[in-house]
């Protein structure tokens, strides 16, 4: 048994594909080396910028020689088959075994060595290496098929026990040296084994180890910190950068001027963050302090002053150009920034940013004056039993019940719609100040600071600031309704709008981000148990865009009849030069014509939304169920009782929704609730098979039901009517039990009733009996939808 | 001596740099070449790196070449940011094998001391959409500041690079900055002065030049004449590819696109527009580049 040890040196590979390139470079060693046989005992990766290396333990000397029988035709196969076998196992006719009329080839593998197995794998390693980009470069790259890797490879050592291991590809042949540090050691090492890599390479300023190094630097830059008593704000995506752009990392603390800290700290800190890969430091308050830490990849003779120096006068640029961007930005009310926004596309078909800004303000406005958003009637964000009709029927009004979020203290309904409406028509202009053009992460942001510096109500300023969130599963979900509102007319405008232009998401492909869209919808009603129909503010959205169509196609007009009068003009022109022969005259003209006409540039989106709005509300809804099924899951919501809800249709009032598939759950899990399953299955399919297509309709009996036909039917009498008003009242648990209360009869009258009766009269009355149970059933869900 | 700043207190001056820079790629064998005459946005518009990129002939050469981009000016008012800088570009093709370690002789040869300076490859692929080209490589750090941008070609105006070039950008000024010690560009010392003529800053030379550049490309220059330029610029190019003429095909290639550069600092192009005229320079600079391709009798 002995150790092997690979590395492969090149230029600085990219800090992001360290990670990968370890962990692909041991599954390709694995398997390679698999192919012959071997294994080995462990198998150990390091990565520095300059460096790929893997150690694997106990490799034996040589693999172990096996003996291979390989079924062949039968003896009496016509020539072609025997021959097309003997070719292809290399053997002759008489090497071959007879058994049974059957020849058999034994090929003997005799072991080979395992240096020879691996100076093969190295090469097959490095060309099948998945680098996420990969380049040509040197001489060699005159062809297109030469070696490609992620940046120029320089070395390899293959090194099994104290022996190179043989090995070249295209000009690069594999030995035992290697280069220390760039600086620190720049001429050659040699390599003994693997047991002296790490070692030798450490006496050599390069820490092969990622791990330690990221340790070196976590502790180095917490140390350089609490040295000045100060905290480090960790962050250990931003260790693991470092870790990867150096081979010696030394953690150093430097300064910038205090008078940059009047720029919010988001902006300092992604500055440093992203351009320079430098760590936060907080002071004892918990304020940025006005230092940083970097990485360097040295130690340097002065003590790193004239670094600490250098890196100090960059990010003094960087704070500098930020500072700017940041008072120029201040001095533009958002009002003014957000007129710009007609000059952004939002979708080619949807219109302009501006275009989808104002949508967001009515709808907005809307989910406000609707009270879906800042109700009047607040109650418990957990349990949605209320009585129903409490301001009208629900089901002409948008608001199934009263919403969550109770208004803000001392403000009318009025004047949090102008709010909301206010902070939707500000929420985008931020993406069109200095700071969000140079960091596009600080969308929002930058919005929220600008609208409070520039004295907009903290509400406005928070509504644009959060009314991105959420963004992912783990992030905050609003809650202030301002936000709330913005964030949520926001989303369903997306939804909408890419819904009606078919840019609706499949399979992995997603550009428009809907899914996350839909979760974020979910997550906002249900968290401030919101309520709604999806389908009311669809419905909402659908005439929104249909003023907005309207309303560009009159402006649209005033260019065309401009136009009109132009181009008589112009051909009057034409035709006097024409008449007099002024050619030149006539070329200039040419080049004078109009620019032909544009098209009108909501003319696809006012086709699709005529063709596709009546499915965009049905898609749309299937979607939301969609989406709500795999965020439930890991609540533990089944996803088959949020169809059989959903597959009733009409349910749409997400909160409503989730309270009646709760309910189910818990009620499919009782006894009773297995047997009415059962028991409605039954009813189903002899439903199904007798062709029964009627609805469940009392009908009066022509004959004397027997015992248990009566009793089922009244407990069906009973039980419609206490599910239907539980089920109005939002009490499913009392549905539930309504439903449970037929789970006796309908056991008995299938044990002793027969459905096929002869009689014809009997039949049919007791199908209407069945189809009665099915109906009432489906009054809280669709049970065929239940699996299990 | 009559300026009371003492130019070279500190590092070379902007000259001595550049002769420094001249001097080493020398030894190395390059070529010493004299900046393109015409307005272009880097280094690597020169045709010496775009045109030369191109076939299997050897190719070494270093240059300055004085780019302007308009969008980038500041009225002399920011002490990093200018409309009109220098670049140093070195092209090394096929790319030796020791290309770093040339580089970062260039370094010390400029006086970088790397046992008290913290120099780094960090990731940066280069992209050009204009021209049709893409290349891997690195920013290089000085401490923190990016001072170089090196890259190895892999293709140029939609052709792959066989072999590869690699390529060298200077920033002159930032590094000229950072050798100087200063904080402003306008405050580097030009020369070195000697007897009765007295040290001329960047600035002397220079902040005029940024003030009534930026406002002519902000403010005055006429876009209708702009447009037309784009326009004639665009009929040229195809004229002389019409006649199988790559070299000044690609002159006019150039010329739109600082027209279009132009055109972008006046905000008279929409962000709608702008990638339609930036796939316009682009198809001129790629059939500049395949018909250079095909009278060299190249095959792609």
């Amino acid at each position: 048994m002995t150790d092997f040890l690979l590395e492969l040196r090149s230029e600085e590979i990219p800090a992001r594909m360290q990670e990968k390139a370890s962990a692909d470079l041991a599954r390709l060693f694995v398997e390679e080396i698999a192919k012959s046989g071997l294994k080995a005992g462990s198998i150990e990766t390091f990565a520095t910028p300059r460096r790929l290396a893997l150690i694997a333990r106990d490799l034996p000397l040589q693999t172990e020689a096996v003996s291979e029988e390989r079924k062949g035709p039968r003896a009496n196969a016509p020539e072609q088959a025997l021959s097309g076998f003997l070719r292809s196992t290399g053997l002759t006719r008489e090497q071959l075994v007879e058994r049974d009329g059957v020849l058999f080839a034994v090929i003997e593998k005799p072991g080979r060595a395992t240096a020879e197995v691996i100076g093969e794998a190295i090469p097959a390693i490095i060309r099948a290496f998945p680098w996420p980009k990969s380049m040509r470069w040197g001489a060699t790259s005159s062809s297109t098929e030469s070696l490609r890797w992620v940046r120029p490879l320089q070395g390899i050592i293959a090194l099994l026990g104290d022996d190179v291991v043989p090995c070249s590809i295209d000009d690069i042949q594999s030995g035992a040296e290697t280069v220390g540090h760039r600086f620190h050691h720049p001429g050659c090492i040699t390599i003994g084994n693997a047991g002296d890599y790490a070692a030798k390479l450490r006496a050599c300023h390069v820490i092969v180890d990622p791990a330690e190094r990221r340790k070196m630097i976590a502790e180095g830059a917490h140390t350089a910190a609490a040295a000045a008593g100060l905290t480090l704000v960790e962050d250990p995506g931003l260790v693991a950068e470092n870790a990867g752009l150096t081979e010696w990392p030394v953690p150093l603390l430097g300064s910038f001027d205090p008078a940059f800290l009047e720029v919010p700290r988001e902006v300092i800190q992604l500055t440093m963050r992203t351009n320079q890969k430098y760590f936060s430091v907080n002071d004892a308050a918990g304020n940025l302090a006005p230092n940083f830490v970097c990485t360097a990849n040295i130690t340097a003779s002065d003590g790193g002053a004239q670094i600490v120096d250098g890196n100090h006068k960059v990010l003094a640029a960087r704070l500098s150009d930020a500072k700017f961007f940041w008072e120029h930005d201040l001095k533009i009310p958002l009002e003014e920034q957000a007129k710009k926004l007609d000059q952004i596309v939002f979708h080619e078909k949807l219109g302009t940013v501006a275009d989808k800004v104002d949508r967001v303000a009515k709808l907005a406005r809307w989910l406000v004056e609707e009270g879906i958003v800042g109700g009047s009637n607040p109650t418990s964000a957990t349990t949605p039993h209320r009585h129903p009709r409490e301001s009208g029927d629900p089901a002409c009004s948008s608001v199934s019940q009263g919403s969550g979020i109770p208004a803000f203290a001392g403000m009318t309904r009025e004047e949090l719609a102008q709010m909301a409406e206010q902070a939707a028509r500000l929420a985008k202009a931020d993406l069109v100040t200095g700071m969000v053009g140079e960091f596009p992460e600080l969308q929002g942001v930058m919005g929220g600071y600008y609208a409070r510096a520039q004295g907009y109500p903290d509400a406005v300023a928070d509504a644009i600031r959060d009314h991105y969130k959420p963004v992912g599963q783990g992030d905050d979900v609003p809650t202030a309704p301002v936000t709330v509102a913005v964030s949520l007319a926001d989303k369903l405008d997306s939804l909408f709008g890419f819904f009606v232009i078919n840019e609706t998401p499949s399979g992995s492909r997603d550009p428009f981000a809907l899914r996350r869209a839909a979760l974020a919808v979910s997550r906002l009603t249900l968290n401030n148990n919101l309520r709604f129909k999806l389908n009311a503010a669809l419905s909402k959205l659908h005439a929104i865009y249909g003023e907005m169509i309207v309303s560009a196609s009159q402006h649209y007009r005033l260019p065309v009849e401009g136009n009109a009068v132009f181009l008589r003009e112009l051909n009057r022109v034409a035709e006097y030069a024409q008449a007099k022969g002024l050619n030149l005259v006539l070329k200039e003209l040419g080049a004078l014509s109009p620019e032909p006409r544009k098209p009108f540039r909501f003319i696809e989106l006012e086709r699709s939304l005529l063709e596709n709005a009546a499915n965009v509300q049905r898609s749309a809804v299937d979607f939301f169920a969609d989406r709500l099924k795999v965020q439930q899951r890991e609540a533990g919501v089944r996803h088959d009782l949020i169809d059989a809800v959903f597959a009733l249709g009409g349910e749409d009032d997400l909160v409503r929704l989730l309270a009646r598939v709760k309910a189910l759950q818990a009620f499919v899990q009782t006894e009773d609730g297995d047997h009415l399953l059962t028991g409605y299955r039954r009813a189903a399919n002899i439903l199904k098979k007798e062709g029964f297509e009627g609805a469940g309709e009392q009908v009066s009996l022509s004959y004397t039901p027997e015992k248990e036909e009566a009793d089922l039917l009244t407990a069906l009498d009973a039980a419609e009517p206490k599910a239907e008003a539980a089920v109005a009242a939002e009490n499913f648990e009392g549905a539930m039990a309504a439903l449970a209360s037929l789970r006796a009869p309908i056991d008995a009258f299938f044990d002793k009733v027969t459905v096929n009766d002869s009689d014809p009269a009997k039949r049919s009355a007791r199908l209407a009996t069945l189809a009665r149970v099915r109906d009432a059933v489906h009054r809280v869900a669709d049970f065929s939808r239940i699996e299990g | 001596m009559t300026d009371s700043k003492p130019a070279t207190a500190k590092g070379m001056s902007f000259q001595r740099l550049i002769l420094t820079l001249h001097d080493y790629w020398s030894d190395q064998g390059c070529v010493i070449l004299q900046p393109y005459d015409m307005e272009m946005g880097a280094g690597t518009f020169h045709p010496a790196t775009t045109l030369r990129a191109l076939g299997p002939d050897p190719w070494n050469a270093a240059f300055v070449q004085p780019s302007r981009r308009p969008t980038d000016g500041r009225y002399g008012e920011n002490p990093n940011r200018l409309q009109h800088y220098y670049q140093y570009q070195v092209v090394l093709k096929p790319s030796p094998p020791n290309l770093q370690e040339l580089y970062l002789g260039s370094l010390a040869a400029i006086g970088i001391d790397f046992t008290k300076h913290d120099i780094r490859f960090v990731e940066d692929d280069w992209e050009s959409p204009t021209l049709g080209a893409w290349g891997l490589g690195w920013e290089v750090w000085c401490d923190g500041m990016e001072v170089t941008q090196f890259t190895y070609f892999q293709q140029m105006g939609g052709f792959d690079c066989k072999p590869v070039a690699g390529e060298l950008t200077y920033g002159l000024e930032r590094l000229a900055m950072y050798i100087q010690g200063v904080d402003s560009v306008y405050d580097l010392a030009f020369n070195d002065p000697k007897g009765d003529f007295p040290a001329v800053t960047y600035g002397n030379i220079y902040h005029e030049n940024e003030v009534q550049m930026s406002t002519w490309n902000f403010e005055v220059a006429d876009t209708e004449r702009l447009f037309d330029a784009f326009k004639k610029a665009t009929a040229e190019c195809e004229l002389c590819l019409e006649n199988k003429l790559p070299i000044p095909a690609y002159e006019q290639a150039i010329k739109a696109s600082h027209v279009f550069n132009l055109l972008q600092a006046r905000g008279v192009i929409s962000v709608a527009e702008r990638q339609a005229y930036i796939g316009r320079v682009r198809d001129l600079a790629k059939g500049s580049c395949a018909a250079w391709m095909e009278k060299n009798g190249w095959a792609a």
